[in-house]
């Protein structure tokens, strides 16, 4: 079977032999490990730890293809990311994809070679996943659904639960925000903008993991939709203090701060899919900020703000003139404003 | 950034606040006209920069807030009319209209697309040669010339699916209108991208009649800033005048080419605002002469009567009257999430913007 002319059909997610031949010469492919080769009904994984970190997640971005990434990519990125910043150790995932019938079968394999590219990048196998084909007009083209399973050391139990926050501690974010979210409207929309701006999309795991082995974190968790307005707003009603955003020190990408101050977009409330916030002590802080910057995914890192004993609950962003405004997370889409 | 970091300086701001403090004696009152600037002052905390004789109050500049109910109610008739794609700039999508919004109607299968450019209606409206796309059209002299652009264009064009309901308005008859109706204002801080339009003579009445300073000024806090200063120093000396701040934007001519379109396409009638009521010559109505692109004219629906919420105190805020803090739903029933008055729902909206920079 040609894969590379080919358009995806109903026949190719009806279990018979075409979907056979496309798991063969598309998914085991490119996927392919001794796990997901058994071909089995269930992934049998070899886990040696008390605990495991388990998450799911779904991909239905449009467009499918953007600068800095795909779907596919985003998906291994995605799904990567949320059990890093449980503190576990990503191992296993597993893809499923729901088809629009038509779908362009070099697309297709464009899409499941850069999740097995993204896949291998992170030290993650793709064990497990599932093909549904579905008439044309009843799905947009192609979704991801993804599950992923990490293991997590007792001594990292501690990180998803943003204990021992005090007044005075940092956060700290690893790079520009809001080029995910931008990248991916500039793509989508007809605004002809001329920009650079590329999604940050990338796995985060082993910069975590470099993170967690060499300072201590109190709290982590990756701004993905809501941006870092909706994390840091979470985090303060948990723990019940306020958080304190220095505007001047927020990384952000010239084409991003263009973009959001001509669409009167607030950065902060725009996706990342590479990032992370960390909480810490002064000290650890300033230990992190150094484990980041020598990294490719943390050149641009900050401390961007502090935990303060005012505010409860809130967090208040101070920028340049003096003015001091209170940053929500988003209510609902971001709406660009009309003049 | 270019053309902002400039206008961003703290000391530069910090020392037009001294200047303003050292020549400010008498206690006046100032409108903010646009929606822009009451987020720039907020955004950038200058109230806390003015002298204790000088308050500024917000006025009725932010287009989707004072698009009347009727406007919105029609506009979601339109949704459900089949065969029909409602274009719209993203603000307005969230706008409760009397039982619903936009936003709900799409979700009920309404076919209504925010863009982000009235030209993109026309490719849509040529994409779809069998449905009739109609653009609402909300704004003043600042979006209104993009429609009669687009309107233009599709008559060169002969693009025959494409119609605008126009809920456009110019800005200097609302503001004689507070005057008239006896807000007590000592000077206006004017929108700097209308009169990038229009020019500065159409605030002339303003200062010679009325005797009230006006000052075309920019979006940024030093513009605003120096702005106040130059009201004040008018206001001090007793000499009303029309000025301009954003003189890296604004001449005293304005753009010629965007009025004679504007020309082209509307004409002015009398306009209806949300919580101000009816206002003499305030909107702008396609001409008769293009009345093949006016929505009006094409499609009938019937839209029930609506009457402000109950609660809802937009009106007075938008006159300057009373600030979002007065009202009983402001931050309880009424939130940028589930609004319940206009004001609330742009984020140039007074309330909106008061919500965002409570602190």
């Amino acid at each position: 079977m040609s894969q590379k002319e080919n358009n995806i059909l109903l026949g190719h997610g009806s279990g018979g032999q075409m979907m056979h031949d496309l798991i063969e010469n598309v998914f085991i492919k490119h996927f392919g490990n001794t796990i997901l080769n058994e071909q089995a009904d269930s992934a049998i994984l070899p886990v040696s730890s008390e605990e495991i970190a388990f998450t799911s997640d779904s991909f239905v971005i449009d467009p499918l293809f953007f600068p800095g990434g795909n779907i596919g990519k985003l998906a291994v990125c995605g799904t990567v990311n949320d059990l890093a910043v449980s503190g576990a150790e990503p191992l296993y995932i597993s893809v499923s994809f729901i088809i629009e019938e038509g779908f362009p079968m070099s697309d297709l394999e464009i899409i499941v070679e850069s999740l097995a590219s993204e896949a291998k990048n992170a030290g993650v196998l793709v064990v497990t996943g599932d093909t549904k084909v579905v008439n044309k007009g009843k799905c947009d083209k192609l979704f991801i659904n993804t599950s992923g399973i990490g293991l997590i050391r007792k001594k990292d139990r501690y990180i998803s639960k943003a204990f021992n926050i005090k007044t005075g501690d940092f956060i700290i974010i690893n790079g520009t925000i809001g080029d995910h979210g931008m990248a991916v409207m500039n793509a989508r929309e007809s605004f002809n903008f001329k920009s650079a701006v590329e999604s940050d999309c990338a796995s985060l795991n082993k910069l975590i993991r470099e993170v967690i082995d060499k300072s201590t974190i109190k709290f982590m968790r990756d701004p993905t939709r809501g941006g870092v307005a909706t994390v840091l707003n979470e985090l303060a009603g948990k723990i019940q203090l306020g958080i304190e955003i220095d505007e001047s020190a927020l990384p952000l990408d010239k084409s991003v701060e263009a973009m959001c101050e001509l669409l009167g977009f607030d950065p902060l409330h725009i996706a990342n899919e590479g990032k992370v916030l960390f909480v810490a002590g002064e000290q650890d802080g300033f230990k992190i900020l150094e484990v980041l910057k020598n990294n490719e995914l943390g050149k641009k890192s900050a401390i961007i703000g502090r935990v303060v004993s005012d505010h409860p609950g809130k967090v208040v962003l101070k920028n340049q003139t003096g003015g001091r405004r209170i940053v929500d997370s988003l209510a609902g889409d971001q709406l660009p404003r009309i003049c | 950034m270019k053309y902002i970091d400039e206008y961003r300086k703290k000391d530069l701001i910090l020392s037009v606040s001294e200047k303003l403090k050292s020549i400010s004696t008498k206690a006046i009152v100032l409108m903010e006209v646009c929606g822009g600037h009451t987020m720039a002052i907020h955004r950038f905390g200058l109230l806390s920069l003015l002298p204790p004789t000088i308050r500024l109050i917000s006025g009725p500049g932010c287009p989707v807030c004072v698009s009347s109910q009727l406007f919105i109610d029609t506009a979601m008739a339109y949704s459900k009319v089949p065969g029909v794609i409602v274009t719209t700039y993203g603000d307005l999508i969230r706008v409760p209209g009397s039982t619903t919004s936009l936003e709900k109607e799409r979700a009920s299968g309404g076919d209504i697309r925010i863009i982000y450019s009235v030209l993109e209606s026309l490719g849509i409206a040529k994409k779809n040669p069998d449905k009739s796309v109609i653009f609402l059209g909300i704004g003043f002299e600042t979006t209104a010339p993009a429609t009669a652009a687009a309107i233009l264009q599709a008559k060169r064009e002969n693009i025959t699916n494409f119609f605008v309901l126009s809920a456009h308005k110019v800005m200097p008859p609302v503001m004689e209108a507070l005057v008239k109706e006896g807000v007590i204002i000592d000077g206006f801080i004017a929108p700097g991208h209308v009169s990038a339009i229009t020019g500065t003579a159409i605030y002339n009445d303003l200062a010679s009649v009325f005797g009230l300073g006006v000052v075309v000024s920019g979006f940024e806090p030093v513009d605003m800033m120096q702005s106040v200063l130059m009201l004040a120093v008018q206001i001090e000396s007793g000499k009303s005048k029309v000025e301009v701040q954003y003189q890296r934007v604004v001449n005293s001519e304005g753009n010629k080419i965007a009025q004679q379109m504007l020309n082209e396409v509307f004409e002015l009638r009398d306009d209806r605002w949300r919580g101000l009521g009816l206002i003499a010559k305030s909107g702008l109505k396609i001409r008769d002469n293009l009345s093949s692109f006016d929505a009006e004219k094409h499609f009938t629906v019937e839209v029930p009567e609506s009457s402000e919420p109950k609660g809802c105190i937009c009106g007075q805020i938008l006159r300057g009257l009373k600030t979002p803090v007065d009202c009983g739903l402001f931050g309880k029933k009424c939130t940028p999430s589930e609004p319940v008055g206009a004001c609330m729902v742009s984020g140039e909206g007074t309330c909106a913007t008061y919500f965002k920079y409570r602190s």
